[in-house]
């Protein structure tokens, strides 16, 4: 994949050498592309050939921007073909909560979805979430697949009741009878300049659950593969998106862009192979232990970067067997410390075969202990930043 | 309708009394003095139909096609038990029937989506989502209200008001108790809630309503549980024995029927006497069953 991207990268470097001219306003054709969040790209190729007379383009040049912009997708448009193709394959799933509908999404993820499904499936709600909430367990337990949005997670503390006493246990207390086939999305952690009440990261209040499923994507591929599998999951899925990743474009394999993409809830990937240390994270974090990985690499460290993928069922098996190829261990995540999911990795890593190969306490590197505050300085100085993932690392690896 | 309510008494007492030789364990809201409403209900709407209510929800369970051997076993928490002892007095389920919640009010947006679910499946099927006068006060309540109210969700909301909510009687709860009021712009009817028949045929009433595509309707019945609260509760700290006393001497919805059925010459004395008879011999080998059936086994718990 990387290196598909390195030779068509070297390609585009040559002929922007010669092409100047053309490769500014095709950039301009390609910044257009990702803010317009549309699949334009069949468009596109007719507006790239059009334009191309004017922009004396070469032919190649409109297959490699094709090429690069086809494979680039962002995390919304992810979470969005997803909904849209889980939509089109079965009756049963529906949107509701705020905004979702003519509004496009107060984040714009469902952008589009009401104006191709209507009034029935894409269902906007009044601001009350514990109704909302209820309405969307009792539909789902009356045989419909509701996708339920929390505008942002903060918000569902209005309904956890109906999360946890109503859509996590019931399974269990009706002994198998009565299920629950929902899935609850929206932006999860830390934002931008929200403050407080606005920023909170709830992976370790709903991990805690028995009943719950609790995913964390990270990348689009993570966001597409992870949403379809939580919609046709027949359990209650808490699904955490966050809403720093939304704009942010990744490359997508050709195989995820079949309609039947499925990624496995429960299993971790390891985003790189390293040989000295192993580094746990989850959703944007993750960004930041691959950036870090890169500048530590440099002095010859080398990170196994672990994306957890989901929180609830915790994948340990695969955190053990890097650990105990690494021998070292820090986790990383953007919530508070205490009762974390970092907690979690570090007593299962104690209570398993893996402790006996760790040269050096695990550690974890976390969101500060405190509400997030709102003036720029102190608000990026409360969640990790890449030196202080790379100080966790020199310091386990030299404890 | 006159056996229904019949095993519904006859299944609380029983319930009672295993209560107190501690084969019962933990919450277990009985549910005597109210039986016209769930028989009434449950005549008033079909089988297809659907219903959640709170946790006083025994007698809902067998109106809703359990049996009194699976309720029974699962008080006692038995294997053979209708959520094989895993969910006890308050959660219990059967088809079209989501329990047995135990969280106040919750289940009434619950109720709701059911609600929402039968519109959109297009099926003309109802649901009947019940709550207490304890419970109406809740906000998520009038929550519900506005979006079934917006959405013309097919839902009878249905207020037993059985005129305390634990300890607390409506009076010093709500500022206004006329419950049938506070569905704002839901129309609502208010009906003696001890007389099954009247019960019935306000529900068919209703369900014609919500069938017919005008939304939810509101209906609070006034009923009575000579019960406490609970088993933990005897019930006559915040009301007096006189008082139990008058209900059950005028207004006991078993009595007035076996008075009206009996005027009307619709069943003779020893008719009822024997559907009493048989019911009693059902109520005692569900007993028998959940007394004798073995605990679910450990592998169990966590399956």
């Amino acid at each position: 994949m990387y290196m598909y991207y390195g030779i068509t990268m070297v390609f585009f470097t040559v002929f922007w050498v010669c092409h100047i001219y053309i490769y500014i306003n095709n950039m301009t054709l390609f910044i257009f592309y990702h803010v317009s969040y549309q699949n334009v790209t069949p468009f596109l190729c007719i507006i790239i050939a059009l334009h191309s007379v004017e922009y004396h383009v070469l032919p190649c040049d409109i297959c490699i921007i094709n090429c690069i912009l086809l494979l680039q997708v962002t995390v919304r448009d992810a979470l969005n073909q997803a909904m849209d193709e889980e939509l089109e394959r079965d009756e049963r799933v529906f949107l509701l909560g705020e905004e979702v509908a003519q509004y496009d999404g107060a984040y714009k993820v469902s952008r589009g979805l009401w104006k191709k499904y209507g009034d029935k499936r894409i269902i906007d709600t009044p601001i009350t979430e514990m109704g909302f909430a209820g309405i969307a367990v009792g539909a789902a337990m009356a045989g419909l697949r509701p996708i339920c949005e929390f505008m942002t997670f903060n918000f569902s503390m209005q309904a956890i009741d109906q999360v946890i006493n109503s859509a996590a246990k019931t399974y269990y207390m009706s002994a198998g009878r009565q299920s629950v086939p929902i899935v609850f999305r929206g932006p999860n952690g830390a934002s931008a300049g929200v403050a407080a009440q606005h920023s909170q990261c709830f992976a370790a209040w709903y991990g805690h659950c028995p009943g719950l499923k609790v995913v964390s994507p990270w990348s689009a591929e993570d966001a597409r593969g992870l949403l379809k599998s939580a919609i046709r999951d027949d359990n209650p899925v808490v699904f955490l998106e966050n809403e720093l990743m939304y704009g942010v474009p990744f490359e997508m394999s050709e195989e995820s862009q079949s309609k039947d993409f499925l990624i496995p809830i429960g299993k971790a990937k390891i985003e790189r192979q390293g040989n000295h240390i192993t580094v746990v994270s989850h959703s944007r974090m993750v960004s930041l232990c691959l950036d870090a990985a890169a500048v530590l690499a440099k002095e010859g460290i080398e990170c196994e970067v672990i994306n957890m993928r989901t929180i609830r069922p915790l994948d340990a098996e695969a955190i053990e067997t890097s650990v105990m190829k690494t021998n070292h261990l820090i986790t990383v995540e953007g919530g508070w410390p205490q009762f974390g999911v970092g907690g979690e990795i570090l007593a299962r890593i104690m209570e398993g075969p893996a402790f006996n190969y760790l040269d050096a306490p695990a550690v974890r590197v976390t969101g500060v202990d405190i509400p997030m505050p709102y003036a720029k300085i102190l608000e990026d100085n409360s969640v990790p930043q890449i030196k202080d993932i790379i100080f966790s690392v020199k310091k386990t690896l030299n404890a | 309708i006159y056996r229904m309510m019949q095993t519904i008494r006859r299944m609380e007492l029983k319930a009672d009394q295993l209560y107190k030789q501690k084969i019962i364990r933990g919450f277990c809201h009985l549910y005597d003095g109210q039986e016209a409403c769930a028989v009434g209900i449950e005549t008033g709407i079909n089988l297809s139909d659907h219903l959640i209510t709170a946790y006083r929800a025994h007698g809902y369970t067998l109106t809703r096609g359990g049996t009194v051997r699976e309720i029974m076993a699962e008080l006692t928490g038995r294997r053979g038990g209708i959520a094989k002892g895993k969910g006890g007095s308050m959660h219990m389920y059967t088809k079209h029937f989501y329990g047995g919640n135990g969280i106040v009010g919750a289940q009434v947006p619950l109720g709701a989506g059911v609600a929402l679910a039968c519109k959109y499946l297009g099926n003309n099927e109802i649901c009947v989502c019940l709550y207490g006068d304890g419970a109406a006060n809740q906000g998520q309540i009038f929550e519900t209200y506005n979006m079934a109210s917006l959405w013309k969700l097919p839902c009878i909301f249905i207020c037993e008001n059985n005129k305390y909510g634990m300890g607390t009687s409506v009076e010093r709860a709500s500022t206004s108790t006329h419950y049938f009021k506070k569905g704002d712009f839901i129309p609502g009817l208010r009906m003696d809630g001890m007389d099954v028949l009247c019960v019935r045929e306000a529900t068919k009433f209703a369900a014609e309503h919500c069938r017919s595509g005008k939304g939810p309707i509101l209906m609070e019945l006034q009923t009575y549980r000579y019960h406490g609260h609970s088993m933990s509760d005897p019930g006559i700290s915040y009301r007096t024995r006189e008082e139990i006393q008058e209900v059950r001497s005028k207004s006991d919805p078993i009595s007035m029927l076996k008075d009206r059925m009996l005027s009307n010459n619709m069943a003779s004395v020893e008719e009822l006497k024997e559907i009493d008879v048989e019911v009693r011999k059902e109520i005692e080998e569900a007993a028998q069953f959940a007394t004798t059936d073995p605990e679910p086994p450990l592998e169990d718990l966590c399956n």
